[in-house]
């Protein structure tokens, strides 16, 4: 390696900003060629109309906004993303939290129920869903399962309310890992000594829990709250390898709808539309947990 | 549980001279090791839809197809089979096509260890006008999902000829919205290291890739692991933009391919598609039980974004 030589023009500021422009140069020029132009792009195609045989924009304006509005399917599929977005988030952060509590005792063979806890996050999601996808079956193994203590199980994938039931589920229990090992750290990061004069001062358990726990660990709360929102309204392969978004149109999200509009249908710019819904659902999610955290901001060291 | 743990809540069991009798000492043991087991109890019944699928993933795909669905279900084979491991071979070039998930997840991680250490580095320690703002600009890639960005993106590459090629799984995984997340927990390590380090081998003449290259990477080794990991699975396991860009089997990454073992009827090969399910976990799944420690906290900084 030559040592450094400075010159009268290249003093060790100048070369400063040279090597600090460089460092950061491919990560950059990747955000501005395969982030920033692409939403740009998805503004100008939403307000146009593509034809798919000549491959010609032409620009209508808000004509796809106006058919956003009037799209009959759209409120069903926003229903199916809200109930799908609040399912996965409820029954995370309970299943997280609930687990959490439960490893957070010294027990013997803990590590190893954290291992298996965790498993799935490092599964393939397609692969994940597909087996599920087999468990549930009309004739799968949950049914058979349950055909032993005489239940006649539904055909969960085959009507609506069971189908989205198994959308939610299989994603919860692929991902609650990540939460789980999150609301583990912050349980151990509250302060022994709280416990302690709680016991002292006789409060129940569940007192303890809502007092001191759950107001100290607030923070992870929120921050785990909102990523799982954001994480949900991007599942993809879950709805696509399960149910394709049936049946009809009842597990069909928001993310599933405009992949179909742009890929299977070629319709870019209402596409285009529907991913700039999305976008901004995320980012007023951001906002609101910047918001949050600004105000919770005391809680945290 | 929680009923249960509150009726064992504060303790009465004194007796007449205010401390514990041996006897409610010993009751006090038992209780304590009786709600143990029932904690355990507990863990083994919720462990079931989190280890069992695994498990019968890979049980059954050495199962005949009429095993697969039996009544009642069984877990192990009764008749073990290896013909839906050679059909999955036979049906689709499934070795081209982990050889292709394969490599492209080596390249991308590779590539997004060196593009987030070097901008993680810059964005902690060298000063620069407008860094703050360009910071700013590269955390937009954590807001943006790629399900967002997939259209465009999708057309540009349309438009420059590199539909059906691997780039795209390389090129914006590598230098995109993915690497972000990796340029994040580079730059918070590079901030905790104390800058004493440096400032011998700056006084040395050394430069700032010398710097970076010899000093600060050989102490980043949890931080690059973290961002490896999370690199790896977020390629190995990619599946809309693969589903997207590539129309020839030869060029399928495994998650696309698990999906494509359909005979001519459109009837799913379930056997097949659990022998190659199989293949394409087991691996994985074999280094995350030797590198747990490595996975839990890497994985666990991806909830770190934001």
């Amino acid at each position: 390696m030559p040592t450094t030589r400075t010159t009268s023009f290249w003093t060790t500021k100048r070369r400063d900003v040279l090597a600090g422009y460089l460092f950061i140069a491919p990560q950059l020029a990747g955000i501005v060629a395969f982030v920033l132009l692409p939403v740009g792009l998805s503004i100008w195609f939403s307000l146009n109309k593509w034809n798919i045989f000549t491959g010609d924009l032409a620009f209508v304006g808000g004509e796809n906004y106006l058919r956003a509005v009037n799209d009959p399917q759209l409120p069903s599929v926003l229903l199916a993303t809200a109930v799908f977005s609040g399912g996965v988030v409820i029954l995370n952060l309970a299943a997280g939290l609930g687990l959490a509590v439960l490893l957070n005792r010294k027990i013997t063979g803990g590590a190893l129920f954290r291992t298996l806890f965790f498993s799935p996050v490092v599964i393939s999601v397609v692969a994940w869903t597909l087996v599920w996808g087999f468990l549930l079956q009309d004739n799968g193994a949950i049914n058979n399962l349950l055909a032993l203590v005489g239940i006649d199980g539904p055909n969960w994938l085959q009507q609506g309310p069971t189908a989205m039931a198994a959308v939610i589920v299989t994603q919860v229990i692929r991902s609650v890992g990540v939460n789980m090992i999150l609301f583990l750290s912050a349980l151990q990061g509250v302060p022994r000594e709280l416990y302690e004069a709680a016991r002292v001062d006789g409060a129940t358990p569940a007192a303890v829990f809502f007092r001191i726990t759950l107001p100290l660990i607030s923070p992870t709360l929120l921050l785990t709250a909102i990523i799982t929102i954001v994480g949900s309204l991007q599942a993809f392969a879950q709805v696509a390898v399960l149910t394709e978004g049936g049946p009809d149109l009842s597990t069909t999200v928001l993310v599933y709808y405009l992949y179909q509009q742009a890929f299977e249908f070629n319709d870019i710019g209402y596409g285009s539309t529907l991913a700039l819904m999305l976008l901004s659902f995320v980012l007023v999610l951001t906002i609101v947990q910047w918001q949050l955290r600004r105000k919770w901001v005391f809680y945290e060291d | 549980m929680k009923t249960d743990t509150a009726r064992l809540g504060p303790p009465l069991d004194l007796d007449e001279t205010g401390a514990p009798s041996p006897r409610l000492r010993k009751e006090r043991r038992i209780r304590s090791r009786l709600r143990s087991v029932v904690l355990i109890g507990a863990l083994v019944v919720l462990v079931i839809p989190f280890a069992v699928p695994t498990i019968w993933m890979i049980a059954s795909s050495f199962k005949p197809l009429n095993e697969i669905f039996a009544s009642p279900p069984t877990l192990f084979a009764a008749n073990p089979t290896i013909d839906a491991y050679r059909e999955a071979f036979a049906f689709q070039p499934f070795a081209q096509q982990y050889f292709n998930s394969l490599y492209i997840a080596i390249a991308v991680t590779v590539v997004t260890m060196v593009v987030s250490s070097l901008a993680g580095y810059a964005f902690a320690r060298i000063p620069f006008p407008f860094k703050n703002v360009l910071f700013l600009v590269v955390l937009m890639g954590l807001l943006v999902p790629s399900e967002v960005t997939i259209i465009p993106l999708f057309q540009m590459f349309k438009t420059m000829g590199l539909i059906n090629t691997h780039l795209p799984l390389l090129l914006v995984p590598a230098f995109g919205a993915p690497a972000v997340l990796g340029t994040f927990i580079m730059r918070q390590f590079f901030i905790s290291l104390p800058v004493e380090l440096e400032e011998a081998a700056r006084l040395d003449g050394l430069g700032r890739v010398a710097i970076w290259w010899r000093i600060c990477m050989p102490l980043a080794k949890s931080a690059l692991s973290a961002v490896a990991i999370l690199t790896f699975l977020g390629s190995w396991n990619m599946y809309l933009e693969p589903t997207v860009y590539l129309t020839s089997p030869d060029l399928f990454t495994l998650p696309q391919a698990l999906t494509r073992f359909t005979d001519a009827y459109g009837g799913e090969m379930w056997d097949t598609q659990l022998a190659a399910a199989t293949m394409t976990v087991v691996p994985v799944l074999i280094v995350f039980l030797i590198a747990q420690r490595q996975f839990v906290e890497g994985l666990a900084h991806s909830g770190l974004k934001g």
